[in-house]
């Protein structure tokens, strides 16, 4: 596999690395740690005239952990999360479902930025973002603005990133201390693309659950949060029952892809399954 | 065409290549160190696997361009004329090469692991070996190997 030609600039400033995206003809694409974007260019799915290689622009690389959240830069690596020593208290989610990212090689280059302006639909990060509240920070050509991860999704690598817009980083919401939580997801060889994973968290007030989370990646064509699942759990107390429950709700929400390697109908059993078993293990049941 | 001035193997190169020439195949075609083995092409398979700065890296999923100023080591610059490496030692001893084809990136992966982790156990070696595809031994060999390794990483500065 050869890829596609292009030209190549290393800007140094984040207004260089914009105006260098919306001066041509809008096929420019940055290139962050390239993880998504050589294979996509090695099966040719995209063909940019020019790759903006973000490796030269200082501070995008920062993770900031403040009383409102964690702000973290479009070049933090998933190697760089593993090894952060205030992440996995300040955001456990975060660490948890990074553990599935990839394998030790691509951890070393793989950024957070490029995954979410790929939006795979199995891939992690997309998925922390909308479970947990993220908000995107973007900067373009005609200024910088904030997108909510709910709304920036749309679907398998599409997003509501413009042509000349960079993600320059995320706020995760503050983690409030003692939130239920659990994130399961089954890929056939772990780091390989999910066939699906469910993301749940909830506050526990007077033994009941307030601000359900529950969100979905791989099952469906973007990451999202299955609000039937979230009626369930608000306010109820966590049983075994009512995983099961909010298991059966997440299946039937879902309309999954069908591809080589699971039917659409194993991969909605697999994502009620996974979300019974990402409450449970938020509840601590056994 | 670009040039692009690193090191590789302790040694300052300078290539000129096109902007979409992958590492891997700038460390073949051009620099003719085709001990860097190339199979998917697109980042699963793991037998491309180089050091960039000390850090195992995919080199499909890498740009020639991308290296100006780093320092990058392949399997060659892990091995000696006058003798196997411990790791690679241990390899022979265990059998953990079969065809061979896939060994180069899993060297280069677990020497990557091993100077940054000498401690580390079999359950981490396995998942870090996880991203390395290996169709001949089965890996029960490799584990042995890497875990017999590690003492020779143990106590060596990081």
């Amino acid at each position: 596999m050869k890829l596609p030609a292009f030209d190549y600039a290393t800007p140094t400033s984040i207004g260089e690395a914009v105006a260098l995206l919306a001066a041509g003809d809008g096929s420019a694409r940055p290139l962050s740690g390239g993880q998504t974007l050589m294979p996509l260019l090695a099966f040719r799915l995209t063909a940019p005239s020019l790759l903006v290689d973000l490796r030269g622009i200082p501070g995008l690389d920062a993770v900031e952990i403040g009383e409102a959240g964690t702000r973290l830069g479009a070049r933090v690596r998933w190697c760089d999360i593993e090894a952060h020593a205030g992440l996995a208290a300040a955001q456990p989610l975060l660490v948890a479902m990074i553990g599935h990212v990839a394998h030790y090689q691509i951890r070393k280059r793989g950024t957070l930025g490029g995954s979410m302006a790929h939006a795979d639909p199995a891939a992690e990060m997309p998925g922390v973002a909308v479970a947990c509240d993220g908000v995107l920070h973007l900067v373009g050509a005609g200024g910088a603005r904030d997108v909510a991860a709910r709304d920036f999704f749309l679907g398998p690598l599409t997003t509501a990133l413009a042509a000349d817009e960079l993600i320059v980083g995320i706020t995760l919401p503050a983690w409030p201390h003692g939130r239920r939580w659990g994130f399961q997801e089954f890929a056939r060889r772990r780091g390989d693309f999910a066939l699906a994973g469910v993301a749940v968290h909830y506050d526990e007030v007077g033994g009941r659950a307030v601000g359900a989370h529950v969100a979905v990646i791989g099952a469906c064509s973007a990451p999202h949060r299955v609000a039937a699942a979230e009626a369930l759990l608000e306010g109820s107390a966590v049983t075994s029952a009512l995983a099961a429950e909010v298991g059966r709700a997440v299946a039937a929400s879902v309309s999954p892809p069908e591809d080589i390697h699971a039917t659409a109908a194993y991969r909605r059993s697999l994502a009620g399954t996974l979300a019974e078993r990402a409450l449970a293990a938020a509840g601590g049941l056994a | 065409m670009r040039d692009v001035a690193f090191e590789v193997n302790g040694k300052a190169c300078r290539v000129a290549v096109e902007p979409r020439t992958t590492l891997a195949d700038c460390l073949r075609h051009d620099l003719g160190l085709t001990g860097t083995h190339v199979a998917c092409a697109h980042g699963v398979c793991g037998a491309c696997t180089v050091l960039v700065d000390g850090e195992a890296v995919r080199s499909c999923l890498t740009l020639a361009v991308q290296m100006e100023g780093a320092a990058v080591t392949t399997i060659e610059g892990l091995s000696s004329e006058d003798g196997l490496s411990p790791l690679q030692a241990a390899f022979r001893k265990h059998g953990a090469v079969q065809c061979g084809f896939c060994t180069p990136g899993i060297i280069t992966t677990m020497h990557a692991l091993l100077t940054t982790e000498p401690h580390a156990d079999e359950a981490r070696v396995r998942e870090v070996l996880s991203g390395n595809i290996c169709r001949c031994t089965g890996y029960m060999a490799m584990v042995a190997a890497v875990l017999e390794a590690r003492a020779a990483y143990q106590g060596a500065p990081a």
